[in-house]
């Protein structure tokens, strides 16, 4: 009887009466039961691996008949255990059958073999699975990756691996298959240090195989890390049930090779999840703990399981429940809109605040002078501006006169105008006052007096014309005879108006 | 069918041509009347418009500056660049994790086995700050992002803060159209590109946009006469010290720009004030960045500003006195005797300063400014650095960053000239078309009437020159702006730690050998391993492979790099006792013989011959030259053949065959059959060699057991 052994127990479906039989499979996964030996190998050797087991089936019950087959990869066996009843067929070593064995019979077997493939362990394995209900489901995966095989030793050389990879290298880590979910998207495969370029990706409907390649091939004892990630979109693993929602995805790693350690799955649940329960197909240790991502106030609820001694037979789904209401979603937008929206008042609000700290200083005073001598210059500017629109109404109404010759409509227009421009230049003048007095306005101050020089000479000669037209128009002259009259006139006018327009321009860019 | 489509259709057509023209009534009508109101409304706002306009275009510039940065980023990935940039890369790690405290303390014992080395006293600290200042702000503003995107995107970022910087300084020289000109050019100026594209995280990314603030800030000072501007630049001085060591240039150029104003008689109370206070508060300021300390009042570099600090208030208490004394002639005497005594008591401090070693001398890097040939006379490290340069002027350039300063001031003067000459000719161009507008004006008396007939009657053939020369400027520039592009996508878009190629069938090639290699280390040896190579490897050794190297590329001491220089270049049992005495474990070479690389450590040799050579005198360049010529082939002199470089480097390569239809051995780097294919190690053993042989990696056995 070995030294320790472990008991499980298996609670049947229903009783098992006298002379009844039930048929059981039981199907157990070892991990790290192959010792390589020799423990040390050179590049050129292969790797020979030993196993240990018993022959008889350890059992605490009295078994009938048994036998045992040992299945190899490869045909070369250095040696086994020879017992009775042994026959080898190829790659398969059969014990058995053995017949009315009592409890606990044992009888250790040792077979050492040549085993080359490659002994990939994921010393730790971070798998990360953000949910977000915008549509994405984000895994990250990060490995750490040791080649559990015999230890290499002496040279590595890449010559002979190049020349002869099969001889010189065979029990190396060359590449890794990862199997991926269809409709995967943005897979991307690095390290701490960057991108890793070597990995090739196919796929079509119903899956998608990445293969990647680590930066060098692992030989044994060499270990690497990096880190796969890829997305998926939402609604193949987010479902909804009596008012809950949860997630419905694999347990253990895609890549299929891989044994590992210690396994760590986390999921991290939108912000603002509540009510998170875990429903797994096999035992595993839970905990929580918060996550902060992009725009996170209080930080996203994150389900942590861990398991030790993962096997690819683990890669199951389990389940996440947890309750979301879809309204948490409008929060980080909200979030972004009224950060920009505060941004701008803030703007706004400097623009327009004073902020100056001494009310008194002169820099300040002057400030202040020259805001009200621009204020001035601007409103004189929009007196100016008026005028001028005036003046092309009157001449709109002397082309309505040449039109229609009604004589007194335009007179009455030509009364109207007279009382606006009147106003105007009233208006004008407490500004053109208050502009003399301010001191800063000493150099624009010309620049404005002469604008309203000019523009007073273009309204006096803008009158004469209208009068000369209206005149004409009274003594029935005839349309080229009025043309001839006003030709100097408006020559003038024209000038004039393109002075004032020139000094209008002048102003604005003082 | 058919025929009773036909009506249908026609009913359909008649009915479309007669809502056609109610339909087009009402937007002539509208067409009519928006004309109207908004040539009037926007008639009004003409500085709104142009201030929209300049707003804009200084926006697209930014942004253009930014994204023609990111070739690299989009082409290869986010990675920082060469070799430097990773040293400041792990020491931005360092401070993000460990904080500011802990970074200033730092003392690095991976770097410079057995010597080690005191990073927050050796360097400059402001680009990691800065970085890690945008980091945390970021963090805090919730944004989850990793250091080392912020690291490859600061100086993009910063090249983009310059174009800023760049139009207000144009705006404060010339105006505002030279300032955006001013701006477009540095956004896309090559010289500056090459130093900030995405993922050069170095200190130059910085620096040029501190360099420019501090002059833009030390002008607008000197303009205004205002203590806030003066302190401004002296803030922004203290930033560009704090970021680069080429902040004496500044120190230089400013007081020099002070002096000429005074010579040139424009001397004014604004100078005095904005100078003053610059100089006594940035010096303070830079004194306590701990490489600069008191160098920023005793090394002769920075003697000239502080000369012309003096000289200001000479100058200053002259102003008074002439205000004080009326008598001219006898503040002509007084004059001459103050200024003799002020030029002898300088005179004096500097010799007694000099004399006493409180003052010390120009270093070799500032001989080697006014000579370029002094660098490869005398210090091969700094002339090493340069070994691909043709020449030693534009070597010089190249590596003294003369162009860096240069093209702030090209940019500025070019783009002053464009715009003057744009604006010129589009006054020229528009003049004509103000004249046809108004037509019949000529006859009024006034001389701008007769300027503009006189102008008129060569205007024809100046009209059409302008706009000529208007759309050849335009063609030029935009020639130029493709051409800055296509310059950075080819030339400066280029990690130099992922090599690309052209396979045979037009593929792109991937050589990622530097980050194999650098990985194997990080995770396949023990973890206080030391790795010897030749300094070039050194920073990306430890930020990658995060191992401890014996050089690297912060070249402080000489007499280590000679030592594995000598190593290097030595028997394999020599060099062995070397490797022992330095206990290294592992030695890197960088080997270019299987793929053409050609900036392998082959090529770097004689530099680390010359450097060995320098200090030990056993290492003697001729014993490696044939005739003075430098060969690895069959001819190539016997201690070449047999020294530690040649051999790790070809080692096992005879029996690999390279190329089709040459012979084993075959060297694509240098293109020749190698002259010793039987290499055998006895000391050491092959550990790692990359999948293209780029990086080779060798253990140095354990000493034999003695019986």
């Amino acid at each position: 009887m070995p030294p320790a052994l472990t008991f499980y127990s298996v609670s049947l479906p229903k009783g098992l009466g006298k002379g009844d039989s039930l048929t059981l499979d039981v199907l157990v996964v070892f991990k790290g039961a192959l010792q390589p030996f020799p423990e040390k190998i050179t590049q050129a050797d292969i790797q020979l691996v030993v196993f240990y087991e018993t022959a008889y089936y350890l059992s605490p019950y009295a078994v009938k008949v048994q036998s045992l087959s040992v299945k190899l990869p490869d045909a070369r066996i250095e040696s086994f255990t020879k017992i009775e009843n042994t026959k080898i067929h190829g790659s398969e070593i059969k014990y058995g059958p053995y017949e009315n064995l009592p409890p606990f019979s044992y009888s250790p077997i040792v077979v050492h073999f040549e085993a080359n493939q490659p002994f990939a362990i994921a010393q730790e394995l971070v798998r990360e699975i953000e949910i977000s209900h915008w549509g994405n489901v984000q895994v990250t995966e990060h490995y750490n990756l040791v080649h559990g095989g015999a230890q290499s030793k002496g040279e590595f050389s890449r010559l002979d691996f190049q020349a002869r990879p099969h001889v010189r290298g065979a029990s190396a880590i060359r590449h890794l298959v990862a199997k991926l979910p269809p409709r995967v998207h943005s897979i991307y495969y690095r390290d701490e240090i960057g991108n890793i370029s070597t990995s090739n990706l196919w796929g079509d409907h119903k899956k998608t195989e990445m293969v990647i390649e680590p930066r060098y091939p692992m030989f044994g004892g060499w270990r690497t890390a990096f880190t796969i990630g890829y997305s998926l979109p939402l609604q193949d693993f987010l479902f909804q049930s009596d008012g809950k929602r949860y997630v419905n995805i694999s347990f253990g790693s895609p890549v299929n090779e891989v044994v590992i350690d210690t396994l760590i799955v986390k999921v991290v649940l939108p912000e603002g999840s509540a009510d998170i329960s875990v429903s797994a197909p096999f035992p595993v240790k839970q905990g929580q703990e918060t996550k902060f991502s992009h725009l996170d106030l209080v930080g996203r609820p994150v389900v942590v399981l861990e398991k030790t001694n993962v096997v690819p037979e683990h890669n199951q789904h389990f389940q996440v429940y947890y309750k979301f209401s879809s309204l948490s979603m409008l929060t980080e937008p909200l979030m972004l809109i009224s950060g920009f929206f505060f941004l701008f008042v803030t703007c706004i609000v400097y623009m327009h605040a004073d902020l100056s700290i001494s009310k008194s200083s002169p820099s300040y005073l002057a400030k202040l002078q020259w805001d009200e001598v621009q204020a001035a210059v601007q409103q004189v500017r929009n007196i100016i501006n008026r005028c001028l629109m005036i003046h092309d109404k009157l001449e709109a109404s002397l082309r309505d006169l040449s039109r229609t010759g009604d004589v007194q409509a335009c007179k009455s227009a030509r009364k109207a105008f007279d009382g606006l421009l009147k106003d105007l230049s009233k208006d004008l003048k407490p500004l053109l006052a208050s502009l003399q007095t301010s001191p800063q306005a000493a150099q624009i101050l010309p620049k404005v007096e002469e604008l309203v020089g000019k523009e007073r000479d273009l309204q006096e000669r803008m009158m004469a014309k209208h009068s000369t037209v209206v005149d004409s128009y009274e003594k029935k002259s005839s349309g080229r005879e009025i043309e001839n009259r006003v030709a100097l006139q408006q020559q003038k006018i024209t000038a004039l108006r393109q002075e004032v327009d020139d000094l209008l321009d002048l102003i604005d860019e003082i | 069918m058919v025929g009773k489509a036909e009506p249908v259709n026609g009913s359909v057509k008649s009915g479309s041509n007669q809502s056609i023209p109610a339909t087009m009534q009402s937007p002539l009508k509208k067409s009519d009347l928006i004309p109207n109101l908004s040539l009037k409304t926007l008639k009004l706002k003409t500085k709104q418009q142009e201030l929209l306009i300049r707003v804009s275009i200084l926006c697209l510039v930014y942004v253009l500056a930014f994204i023609t940065r990111l070739f690299s980023v989009l082409r290869y990935e986010s990675m920082i660049h060469e070799f430097d940039p990773y040293f400041n890369y792990r020491t931005t790690l360092f401070l993000t994790e460990k904080g500011f405290y802990e970074f200033w303390n730092w003392f690095d014992s991976e770097s410079w086995y057995p010597l080690g080395r005191i990073i927050g006293g050796t360097l400059y600290p402001g680009l990691m700050v800065t970085a890690a200042i945008i980091y945390w702000l970021l963090r805090f503003l919730r944004f989850a992002i990793h250091i080392r995107e912020v690291c490859v995107l600061t100086a993009p970022f910063f090249a983009s803060n310059t174009t800023l910087v760049a139009y207000f300084f144009g705006k404060e020289v010339w105006d505002s159209g030279a300032g955006l000109v001013a701006a477009a050019l540095i956004a896309i100026c090559p010289g500056y590109i090459s130093r900030s594209v995405a993922g050069s995280y170095d200190n130059e990314g910085v620096a040029i946009f501190a360099l420019l603030l501090t002059f833009y800030l030390f002008v607008k000072a000197v303009n205004t006469g205002s203590l806030a501007w003066a302190l401004a630049s002296a803030f922004a001085y203290f930033y560009m010290v704090s970021a680069w060591g080429g902040y004496v240039f500044i120190i230089n150029l400013i007081p020099l720009y002070v002096l000429v104003l005074l010579i040139t008689g424009r001397y004014s109370m604004r100078l005095y004030v904005a100078y003053n206070s610059m100089y006594v508060l940035g010096m303070l300021l830079a004194m306590q960045i701990r490489f600069v300390g008191f160098q920023h009042v005793q090394s002769g570099e920075h003697m000239a500003a502080m000369g012309v600090f003096f000289l200001l208030q000479v100058f200053f208490f002259l102003d008074w006195v002439k205000h004080l004394l009326s008598d001219t002639k006898l503040f002509q005497a007084f004059l001459r005797i103050t200024v003799t005594t002020a030029i002898g008591v300088g005179a004096i401090a500097l010799g007694v300063g000099m004399a006493s070693g409180y003052i010390s001398p120009w270093t070799g890097r500032f001989y080697s400014l006014l000579d370029p040939t002094y660098a490869k006379d005398h210090i091969p490290i700094i002339a090493s650095v340069s070994e691909h340069q043709p020449t030693a002027w534009s070597s010089f350039m190249f590596d003294f960053h003369i162009l860096l300063f240069l093209f702030p001031a090209v940019c500025l003067i070019s783009a002053i000239a464009v715009s003057a000459t744009i604006k010129n000719l589009t006054l020229v161009a528009r003049a004509k078309s103000k004249v046809t507008q108004t037509g019949s004006v000529r006859g009024s008396s006034s001389s701008k009437g007769s300027s503009k007939a006189s102008l008129d009657q060569s205007q024809p053939f100046q009209r059409n020159g302008a706009i000529a020369l208007l759309l050849g400027a335009f063609y030029l520039l935009s020639k130029y702006a493709t051409h800055c592009t296509w310059v950075t996508s080819e030339a400066y878009s280029s990690p130099s730690i992922v090599l690309a190629a052209r396979g045979a069938h037009g593929n792109r090639v991937i050589f990622d050998d530097y980050r194999e290699a650098y990985f194997w280390l990080r995770k396949n040896t023990p973890p206080d391993a030391k790795v010897m190579s030749w300094w070039d490897y050194g920073y990306q050794i430890t930020a990658m492979g995060n191992r401890t190297v014996i050089v690297d590329n912060n070249t402080w001491n000489n007499t280590h790099i000679a030592t594995v220089g000598r190593a290097m270049s030595s028997y394999e049992d020599e060099a062995y006792e070397i490797m022992r005495s330095l206990d290294v474990d592992y030695v890197l070479v960088v080997f270019g013989g299987v793929t053409g690389y050609s900036s392998d450590d082959i090529n770097k040799f004689l530099w680390m011959v010359r450097i060995g050579g320098g200090v030990f005198p056993v290492i003697k360049e001729p014993d490696y030259l044939v005739n003075g010529e430098y060969r690895v082939d069959k001819g190539a002199a016997p201690k070449m053949l047999n020294c530690l470089m040649y051999k790790l480097s070809y080692y096992r390569f005879g029996e690999l065959t390279t190329e089709y239809g040459k012979p084993p051995g075959y060297d694509r780097a240098r293109g020749v059959e190698i002259g010793n294919k039987d290499i055998k190690l006895e000391y050491l053993e092959e550990a790692f060699t990359t999948s293209n042989w780029i990086v080779r990696i060798y253990k140095v056995k354990p000493p034999n057991n003695r019986w």
